[in-house]
């Protein structure tokens, strides 16, 4: 058995500077930049291989963005007008953890979505759908020291785009994440369990098949409101990171 | 029913990325985003560029995001292992780009880094950019034109060639302003980095 490696980023040469090593993803979870079926990859994605970036300060720091920026409601998209916006009502819960499923408490979780006829609340999107007076469709909270989250909101339509012809974007909630690490920054979506539009949808098949699902929420009976609203779990998982080699210290 | 053989429990997959969209207007932007310090801070720099794609056109549907240390080179976090810095620096700023592809920050220059490998880092502002046709955030770092020492010695730009390495400093503007246009393809490509 080979002797454990101090961690590139907390080795003898940097004089006493110990910081957290995050895993890297190799290459497993995250999509391609380049995948021309996603027509807007085409003049976005660099062209360039990216240059790896060693983890220094300023990449296993993060903002740490607090209470002063969720108010009260904030986490219930249906409550921010004098009435109830249309649609299926569902709250959507879980628990935002690292790689080795360790809780991230605190931390600042922002969701956009479109209303549930499939329109967002937004000059660029011309779906000739209606808008809901009762839907903005904007919701944030933190964590708990568990990393649980959760959200109230009415389930977003399917809604059409010009990718392709007869191009439809399954249902889904964004979901903005910060973490407690530069390195842990996370944009991506939720879907809903067996929507018929994966199997067209570019952005879902862009991510490598066997972490597809991840990005789907399962229904949850348990966390469903009676009379009131289905229950959709989904926990997100960020980067983890090894253990600080503190413990390698009283070897040497 | 048998039920499946005991398997240690795996570590849980990482959520993959997704695109932010071309409607994240609705939720992400604040409106103090821009300001990593309140207007009127002594000493405050407005780092503006625009973001442009492989045709050079202008993208006016970017989120621009900065991270960095205070001015004396501290972070108010945990993590770092120096002792946390000057309470109230937030260190982030947020800037959606406007129609004509354009962002701006307000902010203050941070100091100098000890490097994980020995040395030290030159000044430099992490920055991630989030769009429409990005399947995940790309990151890349502002460098300071006025530190020409600085910047020769730090390891991160060290690794580049000179043409590459000139697309990571900002260029001075009028007035102390900086300038930093984020090329996602192209000819002048920004570096962008894997972390």
């Amino acid at each position: 058995m080979s002797e454990p490696q101090p961690s590139t980023s907390a080795g003898p040469a940097a004089a006493g500077l110990v910081l957290p090593a995050y895993r890297r993803d190799d290459g497993r979870a995250h999509p391609p930049l380049d995948f021309p079926d996603y027509r807007s990859t085409r003049l976005r994605a660099p062209g360039r291989p990216l240059v790896l970036l060693s983890h220094g300060l300023t990449e296993v720091t993060g903002p740490l963005l607090g209470e002063g920026r969720v108010g009260e409601t904030d986490h219930d998209l249906t409550v921010h007008h004098p009435g109830q916006p249309q649609g299926e009502r569902i709250v959507v819960t879980g628990r935002v953890v690292d790689g080795d499923g360790r809780p991230v408490a605190g931390t600042l979780v922002e969701i956009w979505q479109a209303n549930a006829a499939g329109r967002y609340r937004h000059d660029g999107d011309r779906h000739p759908a209606p808008l809901d007076p009762n839907f903005t469709g904007l919701g944030r909270c933190l964590s708990d020291a568990a990393g649980r989250y959760r959200f109230v909101t009415v389930k977003p339509g399917a809604y059409p785009w010009k990718n392709h012809h007869n191009a439809w974007r399954p249902a889904h909630i964004h979901f903005s994440l910060f973490g407690r690490a530069f390195t842990q920054r996370l944009v991506t979506q939720m879907y809903f369990p067996g929507d018929p539009l994966f199997a067209y949808d570019p952005i879902f098949n862009s991510v490598p098949d066997h972490a597809r699902q991840r990005m789907v929420a399962r229904f949850d009976l348990d966390t469903t409101v009676p009379e009131l609203a289905l229950g959709y779990r989904w926990d997100i998982v960020l980067r983890g990171r090894d253990a600080t080699p503190l413990d390698q210290e009283d070897d040497q | 029913m048998t039920a499946p053989p005991a398997r240690s429990p795996a570590p849980p997959g990482l959520t993959p990325s997704q695109t932010v969209g071309p409607f994240f207007a609705i939720g992400l932007p604040w409106p103090d985003g821009p300001l990593v310090v309140p207007a009127g801070t002594p000493g405050a720099i407005r780092i503006s560029g625009r973001v442009l794609d492989g045709a050079g056109e202008p993208v006016p549907d970017a989120l621009v995001e900065t991270w960095q240390a205070d001015p004396d080179g501290r972070f108010a976090h945990p993590d770092d292992p120096r002792g946390a810095g000057e309470t109230g620096f937030r260190g982030f700023g947020r800037c959606p780009t406007d129609p004509q592809g354009r962002w701006a920050v307000l902010t203050v220059k941070p100091g100098p880094l000890p490097a994980p490998g020995g040395g030290i880092q030159a000044p430099h502002v992490d920055v991630s950019v989030f769009a429409r046709g990005l399947l995940d955030r790309l990151v890349t770092r502002i460098y300071f034109p006025d530190e020409p020492e600085a910047n020769a010695a730090d390891p991160v730009l060290a690794r580049l060639g000179p043409e590459r390495r000139a697309s990571l400093v900002a260029t001075a503007g009028e007035g102390g302003t900086l300038r930093f246009d984020i090329c996602l393809q192209g000819d002048h490509e920004t570096v962008f980095f894997a972390l």
